[in-house]
C-alpha cells in the first residue's frame, strides 16, 4: 500500500518533471549547441536552415571581434546596472525598513505606497517614466517648483560616459579591482580578524602596485582601442528601477525586522544600545540571510531589465543597450541566430555563477534538517 | 535585362504547368487577411485608405490591421522574424523592395514567385523596369510595390528661412556657412532624431560626397568601403553632425519634423513621408507652409526606396492576400495610396491631379533624374549588413574616427558579401 | 509613548511622507496626463492639473486594447488556474512523499525560477511551432504554465511543511492514500497557499513581455505588447499611453492593495529560504 503510494507520488510528479527537464535543461542545451553553429545570414530563415558546427567562434567573435564593441559596451552597462540595482534598492530598501519599524501611525499605507511600484509590469513603469525623463519636462522641471532652475540633463538621450576605461586594458582593470575589494575587505576585518585582515591586505597592495608599476606587460584583451564606461544615460532606467524594487527589499527588511523579538530589542535599548547601534550590532545580523536573498533576486532582476529598456529608450539606443536586448535583436533583427544564442548563454553563465552557489548551500540547509 | 525576360517567360510558363492559377478568381472571397506592417499614427490613414478599397471589393473578409510601430520598422521587422520563424506568416507583410525582401526571405525560399500575378494584369509595363530590377531576382518577382519614396530632400520652412535671411544650401559648403550663424541665434541647424535618422542623413551625405557613379559601386562591390572616397563622406558626415541636436537619439522623426516646423531648427533631411506628415497631420501647404530642396549636393540624384507587400509560402489565407496585392498595384489602389501617404506611385500611369505639389514634383524629378538606391531603407544591401552598419555608425557617432569607420565598413561589407 | 511628539518623531513623519510622494510622483503624472486633451498636454505643464478633464482618454485607451486586454484576462486565468494547481500537487509531493533524489530534483526544478528567459527563447519558438502551437494562446499559456512551476512548487512546498506528519499519519492509518490524503487533508488547508500563489502567478503572467511579442500573432497579443505597441514609436499624444498604462496596472494594483498582505507573503516565499 504505502509502496504504491509512493509510486502514485512519483507519477504525479513525472509530468513536471519531464518538462523541467526538456524545456529548462534540453532547452539551454539546445542554445548552447545553436551558439556553436553558424546559424545566421542570408539563409538563415529558411524552413530548414543549414547549421554546421564552428566551435567557440561566436564567443570568440563577441569578446575580441571588431564588431562586438556593442556587445562589450552592454557587458560593461550590465554590470553598471546590477551594481546600482544592487546599491540603490537595498540601500533605500533598508532605510524604508528601518523607517516603517518605528511602527508610525499609517504604517499600512506607507508601505503599500512604497510597495504598489512592484506589481507594475515593467511596460507600465518604462512607458509613464519615458515620460518622467522626457527633457524639458517631468522630472527636469520640478526644481522650478520650488524656485529654482530647471535641470537640463538629458536622461535618456545622453551620449555621455564616465569611468571610462580601454577595453584594452581589461586585464589591468580586473588586477585594480580585486586590489581594491581585498583592501575594502581587509580594512573592515581589520579590527575583528586582524590575521585574516592582513591576509587580505597584502595581496591586496601588492597587486594593485603591480598592476600599477607592470600593468602594460599584461596582454591586450583587444587589438584596438576601444573605450567603455558607465554611459550616463543608463542613469534613468537605473533610477526607474530602484524606484520599483527598493519597495521590494524593504518588505523583506521589514518581515525579518518583524521577526526579530521585541525583548531582543528592549534588551539592547536597556543596555544603553542607540537606534543606529541596534540596527547595526542586532538587526542587521540577523537579517543577512534577507540580504543574501535580496541580492540573488535583484542580480536576477537586473539581467531580465529587457522590457524596461525596451518601454524606455527603445531597442534601438545603444547607449543604454543591454545583453538581453542585444540577444534579442542579433536573433531577430540581424538573423544571427547563432551569435544570438553566444549572448544568451553569457547571460545565462552571468546569471549561473550567483544561483548555483545560492541553490548548493540552500539545498545543503534542506539536508542537514 | 534580357535574362529577366526570359526567366520571367520561364516562370510563366511554369505557372501554367502547375494546376490552378494563383491568381484570384472572381468569386466572393470570405475569412480573415492580417496585413502586417509598420505604418501606424501619422503614415495610419494611408493605409486605411488601401484597406476600405479592400473592404468594398471584399465585403465577407476581415481584415487584421497588424501594425508594429516604430519608423522605418525596425520593431516590425523582429517581430515579423518571429513570425515567420515560427511558421506563423502574416498573409502578406509590408517589407522594402530591394535587398531587405531578397537577401532575408527570397534567399530563405519563403516567398512565392509573383511574376503569373504581374503578367496577367499588365504590371511588367505598368512598373518602370529599373524598379522592377529591384524587386525581382533571376528566378521570380517577389513583392508588389506600393509607392516610391525619395530619401535626399532637405526640408525646411520658407517663412522662417525668410525670417532668417538664408536659403536652403545647394551644397553642403554652402551649408556651412549659414550653419554658424544659425547656432548664433540660437536655432538648430540641421535637426536630427534616433539612430536610423542618423543611417538616412548618412546616406544623403555619402552620395554628395561621392556621386551617385561612386554610390552604385560601392554596393556592386567595385569600390571598397575604406577607398578615400568613402573616407571622404564620413569626414563630411562628421561635419555636419556638429551643426546637430544633442538629444537627437530621443525624438523620433516627426519630432525632429516639429522643430523645423516650429522654427527650432532651421533644416531636417529626411525621407519625403515628411511631405504626408506635415500635409496630413500638421496641416501645411507644400510650398508656403513648407519648402524642399534635394539634400545638400546630391541636386540631379533621386535616392529612392519602396514599400511593398510580398506573399509568404505558407499564408493562412492565400486568396485573400492576393486580392491584396491586386489591389496595391492596381492604379486605382496606388492613387488612394499615395497622395496620402506623401510618395508618388510606383506606376507610370499614376493621375498627376491627385497628388499634392510634392508629389508632382518629385514625380517629375523620378522621371528625370538619375536613380540611386537607399541603404538605410533596405535597397542596397542586405539585412546582416545593415545590422552591422548600425554598430558601425554607433561606433563613429562616438570616436568620430573617419579613417576607422570606413575600415569598419569595409570589413562589415567583406563580411555580408557586398564588397571583397 | 506614541503622543509625545520628539525631534525624532518629526524626522520620522518628515522622512516618510516626502519619500511617499516621491514615490507616487509617477502614478499622479499618469494620472495627470492620461485626464488631459492631446492639445493640453505640454513637456513644460506636465506636473498640473488638467485644465480639461478628458475622460476620453480611457475610453479611447480601451478601444485600442480591448483584445489585448481581452487575451491577457484569458492568459493569466488559464496559466495561473494550471501551473498553481501542478504546484500543489508537486509541493505535496515534494513536501510528504520524499524519496531518494527528490531534494534534488527539487533544487533542479528552482533552477529554472532564476535563468534569464533568453536562454530557452529558441528553442522554445522551435517546439511551440512543432507542436503547432506558436502564434496563439495555447502556446503562451504552455510556457507560462511550465516557467511557473518552480515557484509554485517552492511556495506550495514550503506551505505544506507546515502542516504537522501526524495529520498525514493519522489519516493513512485509517486507510487513505496518496490521493485521499490530499483530497480529504491537505487541500481543504491549502486556501491560504492558492491564494498566495495565484496572486504571484496572476501578476507575474499579466505583467510578462518578452514572451508576448516573440511568441504570438498580433491578434493574440496579450496587454504588455498592446500598450507597448501603443506607446512605441511616434505616440504624439500621451494621453493614450498613460491611460493604458493604468488600465494595464489596474488589475495587479487592486490585487495588490485588496490583498496586499498575500502578495508579500508570495514575495518573501520566492526569496527568502525556508
Amino acid at each position: 500500500m504505502r509502496n504504491k503510494d509512493r509510486v502514485k507520488a512519483f507519477l504525479t510528479l513525472l509530468p513536471s518533471i519531464i518538462l523541467i527537464g526538456i524545456f529548462v535543461y534540453g532547452f539551454i542545451g539546445n542554445t548552447f549547441w545553436i551558439s556553436l553553429s553558424d546559424w545566421g545570414g542570408s539563409g538563415a530563415l529558411a524552413i530548414n536552415p543549414v547549421k554546421n558546427y564552428i566551435g567557440f567562434g561566436n564567443y570568440v567573435d563577441l569578446f575580441t571581434g571588431f564588431l562586438g564593441g556593442g556587445f562589450r559596451q552592454d557587458l560593461v552597462n550590465a554590470v553598471f546596472y546590477s551594481v546600482m540595482l544592487l546599491a540603490g534598492a537595498i540601500g533605500i530598501g533598508l532605510v524604508l525598513a528601518m523607517l516603517l519599524d518605528n511602527k508610525p501611525r499609517g504604517e499600512a499605507f506607507f508601505r503599500t505606497v512604497f510597495l504598489y511600484p512592484m506589481s507594475l509590469s515593467f511596460i507600465v513603469s518604462g512607458t509613464i517614466w519615458r515620460w518622467m525623463l522626457a527633457p524639458k519636462g517631468g522630472v527636469n522641471i520640478l526644481p522650478t517648483y520650488v524656485g529654482m532652475e530647471p535641470i537640463s540633463f538629458s536622461w535618456l538621450s545622453s551620449t555621455g560616459a564616465i569611468w571610462e576605461f580601454n577595453w584594452q586594458n581589461l586585464l589591468q582593470v580586473a588586477v585594480y579591482i580585486t586590489s581594491v575589494v581585498l583592501i575594502v575587505t581587509g580594512l573592515w576585518l581589520v579590527k575583528r580578524v586582524p590575521v585574516k585582515a592582513i591576509l587580505l591586505l597584502v595581496p591586496g597592495v601588492v597587486l594593485g602596485v603591480g598592476g600599477w608599476l607592470w600593468g602594460d606587460m599584461l596582454p591586450k584583451a583587444l587589438f584596438m582601442e576601444e573605450t567603455h564606461g558607465f554611459n550616463i544615460a543608463t542613469f534613468g532606467i537605473i533610477m526607474a528601477t530602484v524606484w520599483q524594487y527598493s519597495g521590494y527589499t524593504m518588505a523583506l527588511y521589514l518581515a525579518g525586522f518583524t521577526g526579530i523579538s521585541q525583548d531582543l530589542r528592549d534588551a539592547a535599548m536597556l543596555d544603553g544600545a542607540t537606534t543606529v547601534g541596534y540596527y547595526r550590532h542586532i538587526a542587521l545580523p540577523l537579517v543577512k540571510p534577507i540580504t543574501i536573498s535580496a541580492v540573488i533576486i535583484l542580480s536576477h532582476i537586473s539581467l531580465k531589465m529587457f522590457d524596461l529598456i525596451f518601454a524606455m529608450t527603445g531597442p534601438d539606443n545603444g547607449a543604454t543597450g543591454h545583453p538581453a536586448l542585444n540577444m534579442y535583436l542579433t536573433t531577430f533583427r540581424a538573423n544571427d541566430f547563432a551569435r544570438g544564442a553566444s549572448i544568451a548563454i553569457i547571460l545565462f553563465l552571468i546569471a549561473a555563477t550567483f544561483i548555483i552557489p545560492y541553490m548548493v548551500s540552500s539545498y545543503r540547509q534542506r539536508r542537514a534538517r | 535585362m534580357k535574362r529577366l525576360v526570359v526567366s520571367t517567360c520561364v516562370a510563366a510558363f511554369t505557372a501554367l504547368l502547375l494546376a490552378g492559377s494563383p491568381v484570384v478568381q472572381a468569386k466572393e472571397l470570405t475569412g480573415e487577411l492580417e496585413i502586417f506592417s509598420w505604418w501606424a499614427g501619422d503614415e495610419g490613414p494611408a493605409l486605411e485608405a488601401l484597406i476600405d478599397e479592400y473592404k468594398k471589393q471584399n465585403p465577407a473578409v476581415k481584415v487584421v490591421n497588424a501594425t508594429v510601430t516604430g519608423g522605418s520598422g525596425v520593431n516590425a521587422k523582429a517581430v515579423l522574424k518571429t513570425r515567420m520563424l515560427g511558421g506563423e506568416p502574416p498573409d502578406s507583410f509590408q517589407v522594402h523592395a530591394g535587398q531587405e525582401l531578397i537577401g532575408t526571405w527570397v534567399k530563405a525560399d519563403r516567398m512565392e514567385d509573383l511574376t503569373p500575378l504581374f503578367q496577367e494584369k499588365g504590371w511588367l509595363d505598368a512598373f518602370p523596369e529599373g524598379l522592377i530590377k529591384n524587386i525581382g531576382t533571376d528566378t521570380g518577382i517577389w513583392s508588389v510595390p506600393v509607392n516610391i519614396h525619395r530619401s535626399n530632400v532637405l526640408w525646411f520652412s520658407p517663412a522662417n528661412l525668410e525670417k532668417w535671411g538664408i536659403t536652403a544650401p545647394a551644397t553642403w559648403d554652402e551649408f556651412f556657412a549659414v550653419a554658424p550663424k544659425l547656432q548664433e541665434m540660437g536655432i538648430v541647424p540641421l535637426a536630427l532624431a534616433e539612430n536610423w535618422t542618423a543611417n538616412h542623413l548618412w546616406e544623403s551625405v555619402a552620395l554628395a560626397a561621392m556621386g551617385a557613379e561612386n554610390w552604385d559601386a560601392l554596393w556592386a562591390g567595385k569600390l571598397a568601403f575604406d577607398s578615400p572616397e568613402a573616407v571622404k563622406a564620413w569626414e563630411l558626415y562628421g561635419k555636419v553632425l556638429e551643426y546637430t541636436n544633442k538629444d537627437a537619439s530621443s525624438l523620433s522623426w516627426q519630432q525632429a519634423t516639429d522643430m523645423v516646423v516650429d522654427g527650432r531648427a532651421a533644416f531636417n533631411v529626411m525621407g519625403d513621408w515628411a511631405a504626408g506628415y506635415m500635409n496630413i497631420t500638421k496641416q501645411l501647404a507644400p510650398g508656403s507652409g513648407f519648402g524642399w530642396a534635394a539634400s545638400p549636393g546630391t541636386g540631379g540624384n533621386f535616392m529612392f526606396l519602396a514599400d511593398s507587400f510580398g506573399l509568404p509560402k505558407g499564408a493562412s489565407q492565400r486568396d485573400n492576400a492576393l486580392a491584396w496585392l491586386e489591389i496595391l498595384g492596381s492604379r486605382e489602389g496606388s492613387d488612394a495610396f499615395n497622395p496620402l501617404k506623401g510618395s508618388i506611385s510606383a506606376r507610370t500611369d499614376s493621375d498627376l491631379s491627385k497628388y499634392n505639389e510634392y508629389g508632382q514634383s518629385a514625380a517629375g524629378d523620378f522621371g528625370k533624374d538619375r536613380i540611386v538606391g537607399s541603404l538605410a531603407h533596405g535597397v542596397t544591401a542586405n539585412e546582416g549588413f545593415m545590422n552591422d552598419f548600425a554598430s558601425v555608425m554607433e561606433m563613429f557617432l562616438k570616436t568620430r574616427n573617419a579613417m576607422a569607420t570606413a575600415k569598419a565598413a569595409q570589413q562589415i561589407a567583406v563580411k555580408n558579401g557586398i564588397g571583397k | 509613548m506614541k503622543s509625545k511628539i520628539t525631534p525624532g518623531t518629526i524626522f520620522l513623519y518628515s522622512a516618510l511622507v516626502l519619500l511617499a510622494i516621491a514615490y507616487l510622483m509617477p502614478a499622479y503624472l499618469a494620472v495627470v496626463t492620461a485626464l488631459k486633451f492631446p492639445a493640453d498636454i505640454s513637456l513644460p505643464r506636465s506636473w498640473e492639473l488638467p485644465p480639461v478633464v478628458n475622460y476620453g482618454s480611457f475610453a479611447e485607451a480601451l478601444g485600442l486594447l480591448k483584445g489585448n486586454i481581452a487575451n491577457s484576462v484569458i492568459l493569466t486565468l488559464s496559466a495561473t488556474a494550471l501551473s498553481t494547481v501542478l504546484g500543489s500537487l508537486n509541493g505535496y509531493v515534494f513536501s510528504k512523499w520524499k524519496f531518494p533524489g527528490s531534494e534534488i530534483i527539487f533544487t533542479l526544478f528552482l533552477f529554472g525560477m532564476f535563468i534569464p528567459y533568453q536562454v530557452i527563447l529558441i528553442p522554445l519558438f522551435q517546439t511551440l511551432r512543432a507542436m503547432n502551437l506558436y502564434g496563439g494562446l495555447p502556446g503562451l499559456i504552455l510556457a507560462h504554465v511550465v516557467y511557473g512551476l518552480p515557484i509554485t512548487s517552492l511556495i506550495f512546498r514550503n506551505f505544506y511543511a507546515q502542516i504537522p506528519d501526524s495529520l498525514m499519519e493519522s489519516a493513512s492509518l485509517d486507510g487513505a492514500g496518496f490521493f485521499s490524503i490530499y483530497t480529504k487533508i491537505i487541500f481543504p488547508l491549502s486556501v491560504p497557499g492558492f491564494v498566495v500563489t495565484s496572486l504571484w502567478q496572476f501578476t507575474q503572467v499579466w505583467n510578462e513581455f518578452l514572451w508576448g511579442i516573440c511568441l504570438t500573432r498580433h491578434a493574440d497579443n496579450p496587454i504588455t505588447v498592446g500598450l507597448a505597441q501603443l506607446a512605441g514609436g511616434q505616440a504624439v499624444s500621451w494621453n493614450l499611453p498613460m491611460a493604458g498604462s493604468i488600465m494595464a496596472a489596474l488589475p495587479v494594483l487592486l490585487i495588490y492593495i485588496v490583498l496586499g498582505r498575500y502578495f508579500i507573503r508570495g514575495l518573501l516565499a520566492g526569496s527568502v529560504k525556508e
